[in-house]
């Protein structure tokens, strides 16, 4: 414990100095995330220098091992560090796919050199990735993917479509699904391949999403020529690594759903937002949700949040070191985007017509981002394979179930 | 009264259909809505709407009206609301006629209710405040000055406010917020000195505006109904609203279903149609149940105010909360089942949840709705009861001289 402590200490005091103040308050938007990358624009300068600072000490990534830029933290000493950026309620100082999808499944399956090439640009933010898993007839059925790479030379010649990208129009680099084997079956025809989106012969086409903002591409590949070593773990290995790296989205996206204002700040509890907007009453305290059916709604809410949250940490707490999260991934991708997309209804009806704004003058802020937000979490219980995929997943992998 | 269509109700079904498929299909309000369209609608088709007798389906034919009930009305609304079209019916033929038949003055029907049959004319009622619904929760404040009322206050998603010829304003003339007595109407020309009207964007591209007053004088005359009495227009004018929009939304949400149900029988995914995934068989099969549920509720609610029965303030609460919790299953359904390509904007189906959302929380949700307290109102029927039994239909024949006979002018 004491070590611990020292820990504690140290990491609060070098916090105290490196997190700028604009870090501890609550993002207005979105937008206002750090994704990092060769053309990242930061409209506050802070947000910046926040990066630069964790990138260098390796805390964007507290557990990956220091060799390749990380933290090299165990895992008490991570959950200290998180504790303490809780405590002065600062912004994440980098949201990347890099982070939560490529970067573990790099460390589990790529070589040392890809190690070298790709871990420590993740950890600084200084690439951006996408994903190219989804085409347009290979959604839940990713496996039937169709985009090819052939081998020419020392090349693969990669040709195809991929679709639902998110922000491929401004990611560096793709981490991409592609069929090497002409004759193998479906799933050992599959290969995982990265390549740079500057490469001629990739063309970029956003989609703009029913939340308003684009981050939606689709992205064409014509006679991409991509360096043969950049493919990794197997050729026609890629289903093993894809499904590895599905588990890490899954529990990335089962997290998404803490609200407006996880992104640094306090963020107000649902309570509170619903005691300003229904008003209140009097109650055994003098002070509740004024109208009993917000209220009961609100408690329900709230319970299912405590349990789910809970439930995630006895998971953590649970796993062994170096453990990646398992099928048990699709119990949390279920039930936490389930949550959230119940907890986005709620605050729709706590708001009222406060939460039919669009954009422009009779709305604030918050009312504003409550309505795309809403919109947006339709999107959580899809992406990363759906609700009705992962309770495929858990009938068969967790529970057993005959096909 | 049966709850199915007679065959003039199943004819105007589907003429009504047919026209709007024609002329307001889902582009057209995509393009009002991508073209910035200063008004969000087309004073044309109003116009021709006028002209087919569909926006004075309510109205007696001395105005120029169609003289049919809100079981007809419903019908339309339904029609409109499977493309969304953003006409204003709502807060013009459903509100504004609403209030002037049931509480104007003749000088006031005559005034205004001809125009609302010929489709030049579109009203909207200034009520809300606050973003939960909650018809008394007033604070707009109107003092009595020596000719009539000083209004000073500011009102919030004004249904079609931004075009409205004619503003129906409520406000305070005794009491305070949450009373139901002491509420006044008033007729409000929005172009008067003191009154900002601010078009307000909706997520659900449809029209709504805030209106400021800033001590709007307003002569004695512009009272609509009784002082301190508007609660007794309201309560009533309120049922009537709920039950139609209930009927708009069920339309919108049939159309997400329908559309859900098509879906699943086009769109493959490991080699079958994804119609053949049982849990997605079963989600439909539910929806199926869901909706016929709302549509008998739906018609039942529309024929009890035909019928003027003491029940339609329940029958309005119930409608709206079954419709709204259909409509918000099927939302949550049908972006789920079109999965990537429905979180697109350019898929409709995307348009139909936003519809579908605004509509359930305008008038209340299902979570407001049987707390407004609407069974203990009074009921006032200061209109002429209606006449039940067979009528003429007069719908879809140019009345342009009949119109013209009844307008009086100013
Ligand atoms: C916001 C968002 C971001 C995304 N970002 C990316 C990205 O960056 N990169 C990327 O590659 N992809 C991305 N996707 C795509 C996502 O992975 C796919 O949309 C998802 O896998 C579903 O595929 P689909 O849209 O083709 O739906 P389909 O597979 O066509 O599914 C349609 C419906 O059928 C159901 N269904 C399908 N199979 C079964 C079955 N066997 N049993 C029961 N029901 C079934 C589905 O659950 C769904 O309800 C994103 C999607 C969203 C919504």
């Amino acid at each position: 414990m004491g070590d611990l402590d020292a820990f504690r200490a140290e990491t609060r005091e070098w916090l105290e100095e490196n997190c700028p103040e604009s870090m501890r308050l609550p993002m207005k938007s979105e937008d206002e995330a750090v994704w990092g990358g060769r053309d990242a624009v930061y409209a506050n300068p802070d947000s910046k220098a926040w990066l630069d600072r964790m990138g260098a000490q390796g805390w964007t990534t507290p557990t990956w091992p220091a060799e390749y830029g990380g933290g090299g933290l165990s895992k008490e000493e991570a959950r200290v560090l998180a504790e303490e950026l809780r405590r002065i309620q600062a912004r994440p100082a980098l949201t990347s796919f890099g982070i939560s999808m490529l970067g573990p499944v790099l460390l589990e399956y790529g070589t040392e050199e890809q190690k070298q090439e790709h871990i420590p640009k993740i950890v600084r933010g200084e690439i951006r990735w996408c994903q190219g898993y989804s085409e347009p007839g290979s959604g839940s059925d990713l496996a039937s993917l169709q985009t090819k790479a052939e081998l020419d030379g020392d090349e693969y010649l990669v040709n195809g479509s991929k679709i639902w990208t998110s922000y491929a129009d401004q990611a560096d680099w793709i981490f991409c699904l592609v069929r090497t084997e002409r004759d193998a079956s479906k799933h050992d025809g599959i290969s995982f391949l990265l390549f740079d989106m500057a490469l001629p012969g990739v063309t970029i086409s956003p989609i703009k999403l029913i939340s308003g903002s684009s981050p939606f591409c689709q992205t064409f590949f014509t006679d991409v020529r991509v360096p043969a070593q950049n493919l990794i773990g197997k050729r026609g290995g890629g289903w093993t690594i894809a499904k590895a790296l599905l588990q890490h989205e899954r529990s990335m996206i089962a997290g998404m759903g803490s609200g407006i204002g996880s992104g640094g700040g306090r963020a107000r509890s649902m309570p509170d937002i619903a005691k300003d907007y229904v008003g209140r009453d009097g109650g055994s305290d003098g002070d509740r949700i004024g109208d009993p059916t917000i209220r009961d709604r609100v408690a329900q809410q709230e319970l299912d949040a405590l349990c789910f949250a809970l439930t995630t940490r006895r998971s953590l707490d649970s796993a062994k070191a170096g453990q990646g999260p398992g099928h048990g991934a699709s119990m949390f991708k279920l039930y936490g985007t389930e949550l959230n997309k119940r907890r986005c209804e709620l605050m729709m009806s706590i708001l009222g017509a406060d939460a039919l704004g669009w954009e422009g003058e009779g709305f604030n802020d918050y009312e504003l981002a409550t309505t795309r937000q809403w919109l947006r979490s339709k999107g959580n219980s899809i992406e990363g394979g759906t609700s009705e995929v992962q309770l495929n997943v858990i009938a068969k992998r967790v529970l057993g179930l005959p096909d | 009264m049966a709850l199915v269509l007679t065959d003039e109700q199943e004819l105007l079904k589907d003429t009504a259909r047919e026209f709007v498929q024609e002329r307001s299909p889902v582009t057209r309000l995509r393009a009002l809505r991508d073209e910035q369209d200063e008004t969000g609608f087309g004073r044309d088709l109003w116009k021709e709407m006028g002209e087919l007798g569909w926006t004075g389906i309510l109205l007696p034919e001395e105005v120029g009206g169609s003289d049919l009930g809100y079981a007809e009305l419903g019908v339309l609304l339904e029609e409109l609301g499977r493309t969304l079209v953003p006409e204003p019916f709502l807060s013009t033929v459903v509100l504004g006629a609403g209030a002037i038949s049931l509480a104007g003055s003749d000088a006031q029907k005559a005034a205004l209710l001809p125009g609302i049959a010929s489709g030049e004319r579109v009203m909207a009622l200034a009520l809300q405040e606050r973003g939960r619904f909650a018809p008394y929760d007033v604070s707009t404040k109107a003092e009595a000055t020596g000719s009539g009322f000083r209004v000073t206050g500011e009102k919030r998603f004004v249904l079609d406010g931004h075009v409205a010829d004619d503003l129906l304003v409520v406000a305070r003339t005794s009491g305070s917020a949450g009373e139901r007595d002491g509420l006044t109407l008033f007729l409000v020309d929005p172009a008067s000195d003191s009154v900002r009207v601010t078009r307000t964007i909706m997520v659900d591209s449809r029209n709504a505006a805030r209106v400021q007053l800033d001590g709007v004088e307003i002569d004695a005359a512009q009272v609509v109904g009784q002082v301190d009495r508007a609660a007794d227009v309201l309560d009533p004018l309120l049922d009537r609203a709920t039950i139609a929009l209930s009927a708009e939304l069920f339309g919108t949400l049939s159309e997400a279903y329908e559309r859900t149900l098509e879906y699943l029988k086009t769109r493959e995914q490991f080699g079958v149609k994804i119609g053949t995934f049982q849990a997605l068989k079963h989600r439909a099969a539910n929806l199926f149940c869901e909706v016929e549920l709302c549509k008998s509720i739906v018609m039942e609610a529309l024929r009890a105010i035909d019928e003027g029965r003491p029940n339609v303030a329940q029958l309005a609460s119930a409608a709206k909360a079954r419709v709204s919790d259909t409509a918000a299953l099927v939302g949550c359904d049908a972006a789920q089942i079109f999965a990537g390509i429905g979180m697109t904007d350019e898929e409709e189906i995307g348009f139909f949840l936003k519809r579908a959302r605004a509509a359930e929380i305008t008038f209340g949700d299902a979570a407001t709705r049987p707390t407004t307290g609407t069974a203990s109102r009074r009921s006032p029927a200061t209109e002429r009861s209606p006449t039940p039994g067979p009528r003429e239909r007069r719908l879809r024949r140019p009345r342009r001289e009949s119109a013209a006979a009844g307008r009086v002018p100013g």
